[in-house]
């Protein structure tokens, strides 16, 4: 049956950490020329502040990008409050980016026209999926949350799904900065503390166990999606593209390891293993997508 | 016309039973809310909840007594089972439900086409942080109100009550204190595999274990531990986003400290930027703590109305742990 279906396209989510710029730069730079993903999201989603370091270079990395084959999308902020923030966005849409929208207000900027959905708007059945596609998106990533069962009711019959399948699960958005407060700063004068981590702070419990990430104002899981045992169900249920979240560990490698897999040149276990060894920030999670804890881990007993 | 300043602003209290619902009419509420015994509102717990008779009959009686009742249907509709979510819609409209409160894009869409009549409020689980993200349900749906995260600064909201208008903004202002924007967390489900968005649950009980261990208790969320109390130290809940962990080096509350929401002080402010509506949260509370609670803030606003001094320490001794913050309503909570 999946030999009729178009094969599932690789999409790499926005940078979400505070990375510094020549990182930054470095990074994309060798994603145009090496990695297999058809679509990269730039742009900054977490926070604000950080987005001017990097607009100097914006140009030159889209350019970059598409001389490398690959289509380019512009990420929203995810919780903009600011009317500076809102121009913005405001700004990126104007200047003619393909634009993944994080928020509903980005949705009301756009007003209808053609655009993604990122994986932090919250779409949670078929529903919602119809009513977003009637408001112009083109290709949604659904939110990491949900389980195999919800994605394949909602992704039926249409052609525009994408999954969360690699990288540290975002969780939470909050008003506060978190990496401030663990560094004992106001949040208007962070320092930019959040660039000390480029996987986010490692959150533990008090008995030592790592928890979650903290990425500046966001939440993420400490654990490593990866949908490797999951890819071909997602296929067959008519998912079109896998979102690769960076993490510092080798994206290229994280790409092809996805590529081969979702060509059936590799089994799930050999890509999970695969991905083992690279040099993760924390093991290899399914949870969410088996419907168990989002934490549990691959070939877990729950 | 009426200004903002003069406009008399809604008080609107838990109703988690019909007993509740009862009391906090008796107690001096404009509006209560509550919603149906199942998946479709954010405080889906065991024993807590309208069938619908029950909600038949509460609206009667609050209706009998001059007050409102809001409906919240305010989780997100599960994939293949949307019928539950908009059967609540159809009997809650049927019931004479004064608005629904609603989160789902799809299922606000729902109740403004088969029902373009009723009167809806986009849920606090929507995070319409922004006058542009209102605009949108505005514009969308028709929204008659929107009650707001709990993220934004009172500058924030003072300028979006006045960007938004006609649509009105409601604000909590007393009980539990989310951290993060609500309607964008999984912290829970990373957890326990359940949380607000798909189940209308956070951080839920069936998942809370407790243990001795030497001096201490130690309490557990999903086999994480969540907070360690000294012994005689009053245990309280472990709520995921209030625990206490390690990171930087060092070991505390790196989300929020155990306290809870308490904005009596701002409400002359809140009033005069024109919020139309305060919300209590609290539909798990206890009748007597939502009688307390009513009471004192249903005389703070009279007073208000009336020129009159209000007291605010009856309420301190309710909160949590005694400890109480106003939230991201004053900015160096950030």
């Amino acid at each position: 049956m999946s030999e009729v279906l178009p094969p599932l396209s690789l999409t790499l989510g926005p940078v979400l950490f505070n990375w510094p710029t020549d990182r930054w730069i470095d990074f994309y730079a060798r994603i145009a020329d090496e990695a297999s993903v058809d679509r990269v999201c730039i742009g900054e989603v977490v926070c604000s502040k950080r987005q001017p370091f990097r607009d100097d270079t914006l140009v030159d990395t889209v350019e970059r990008l598409e001389r490398g084959g690959k289509e380019v999308v512009h990420s929203t902020l995810a919780l903009p409050t600011t009317a500076r923030e809102i121009r913005a966005i405001s700004e990126i849409i104007d200047a003619g980016y393909a634009i993944e929208a994080n928020d509903i207000a980005t949705m009301r900027l756009l007003g209808g026209r053609p655009h993604a959905v990122g994986p932090l708007l919250n779409i949670y059945n078929e529903a919602a999926l119809a009513r977003h596609i009637t408001l112009g998106a083109t290709r949604i990533c659904l939110p990491p949350e949900l389980p195999f069962e919800s994605i394949r009711l909602i992704a039926a019959g249409t052609a525009v799904v994408e999954v969360f399948a690699f990288g540290r699960a975002p969780l939470a958005l909050s008003a506060r900065c978190y990496h401030a407060r663990a560094h004992g700063l106001p949040k208007d004068a962070c320092q930019f503390v959040c660039e000390k981590d480029a996987d986010g702070m490692d959150v533990h419990t008090i008995d030592g166990k790592p928890f979650l990430a903290v990425n500046g104002i966001q939440t993420l899981g400490h654990v490593v999606t990866a949908a490797t045992h999951q890819i071909s169900e997602l296929h067959d249920a008519g998912v079109v593209a896998l979102r690769l979240s960076p993490q510092s560990c080798d994206m290229v490698r994280v790409a092809t390891i996805f590529r081969n897999l979702a060509d059936a040149h590799i089994t799930a276990g050999e890509a999970t293993k695969l991905l083992s060894s690279l040099a993760l920030p924390g093991p290899l999670a399914d949870g969410y997508l088996r419907g168990v804890p989002g934490a549990n881990l691959i070939d877990e007993v729950d | 016309m009426m200004t903002a300043a003069t406009r008399s602003p809604e008080l609107i209290c838990p109703a988690g039973t019909p007993a509740g619902l009862r009391t906090a009419v008796d107690a001096g509420a404009h509006a209560v809310y509550c919603g149906f015994r199942d998946e479709t509102n954010a405080r889906n717990f065991p024993g807590l909840n309208f069938d619908r008779a029950e909600l038949h009959e509460g609206i009667t009686y609050a209706h009998d007594r001059g007050v409102k009742v809001l409906v919240a249907l305010n989780t997100f509709m599960r994939a293949g089972a949307t019928g539950i979510w908009k059967r609540g819609v159809d009997d809650a409209v049927s019931a004479g439900a004064d608005a629904l409160i609603l989160a789902d894009v799809a299922l606000i869409a729902y109740a403004r086409e088969a029902y373009p009549w009723q009167r809806l409020h986009l849920s606090v689980q929507a995070a319409a942080a922004t006058s542009d993200a209102i605009a949108f349900y505005r514009e969308t749906f028709g929204i008659a109100r929107v009650v707001l995260p709990r993220v934004l600064t009172l500058e924030e909201i003072d300028r979006l009550t006045k960007a938004t208008a006609p649509c009105e903004t409601e604000v909590f202002v007393f009980g539990g204190l989310c951290v993060m924007a609500e309607g964008r967390c999984s912290l829970s489900s990373y957890a326990t595999g359940k949380s607000p968005n798909m189940t209308g649950v956070c951080s839920p009980p069936s998942h809370v274990q407790y243990r001795e261990d030497k001096d201490t208790l130690v309490a557990s969320l999903g086999g994480f531990t969540i907070e360690r109390f000294a012994r005689g130290e009053p245990a309280g809940y472990p709520t995921l986003c209030k625990g206490r962990f390690r990171a930087n080096g060092t070991e505390f509350h790196l989300f929020e400290d155990p306290v809870s929401l308490n904005a009596v002080e701002l409400l002359p402010r809140l009033i005069e930027v024109g919020v139309s509506a305060f919300k209590i949260e609290g539909r798990q509370r206890g009748r007597a703590y939502v009688a307390m609670v009513v009471r004192a803030f249903r005389r703070a606003l009279d007073s208000i109305a009336q020129g009159r001094e209000f007291d605010v320490g009856e309420l301190r001794a309710l909160t949590e742990g005694q400890n109480h913050t106003t939230g991201a309503y004053k900015k160096t909570w950030r």
